[in-house]
């Protein structure tokens, strides 16, 4: 069977915005009401 | 939108993803839904790697659409790096993966905006005007390239 990729979403976003500066990599930020 | 695998895999080599839920995460959705003007879900974000919101994809869109959307963002984040090749070579990815996607068009045109930038050369910019008289010719991004013949 085959395991469909999942997102690993943080929710952590102030350290994401630091480790994107850090890493130089974009963040895609999503505001969401999806049951999680 | 999210489960679909190619998605997942564009997502997943290009950002370092977040999430911020509005009744889960309410303080953290309260702060960057105003940070960032959010106010309504879903809507998702492209920043660079400066946090600076790049590009906004808001409401539900089919998969297609969707991903055509993540490509035309991340094509702008590399315009506004002054990026040249990268940005061409996202914006096409577009319309020759997606060419039935809204995002299509305006990948299109701005394919062409980046190899004028790059070059410094207008034949960049009459090449995509042509380019429009034979696709997507009822876009508005049509008639926005359409002062380049």
């Amino acid at each position: 069977m085959v395991v469909p990729m999942e997102i690993q979403f943080r929710h952590d976003v102030a350290k994401v915005l630091e480790d994107a500066k850090a890493q130089k990599k974009p963040v895609l930020l999503d505001f969401s009401a999806a049951p999680m | 939108m999210w489960p679909d695998e190619r998605v997942a895999h564009f997502v997943a080599e290009n950002f370092i993803p977040a999430r911020v839920h509005v009744k889960d995460d309410s303080a953290l959705f309260q702060k960057y839904g105003e940070k960032y003007a959010a106010q309504w879900t879903p809507t998702v974000l492209e920043l660079d790697a400066e946090g600076v919101e790049r590009h906004r994809t808001e409401g539900f869109l089919p998969a297609d659409d969707f991903l055509a959307q993540l490509m035309l963002g991340l094509a702008r984040i590399y315009f506004q790096e002054q990026k040249w090749e990268d940005a061409q070579k996202t914006f096409r990815k577009v319309y020759e993966e997606l060419p039935n996607t809204e995002a299509a068009p305006e990948a299109l045109y701005w394919v062409g905006v980046a190899r004028y930038k790059e070059t410094g050369d207008a034949t960049a910019l009459k090449e995509t005007a042509r380019a429009f008289s034979t696709r997507y010719t009822d876009s508005s991004w049509a008639k926005k390239a359409s002062v380049w013949t």
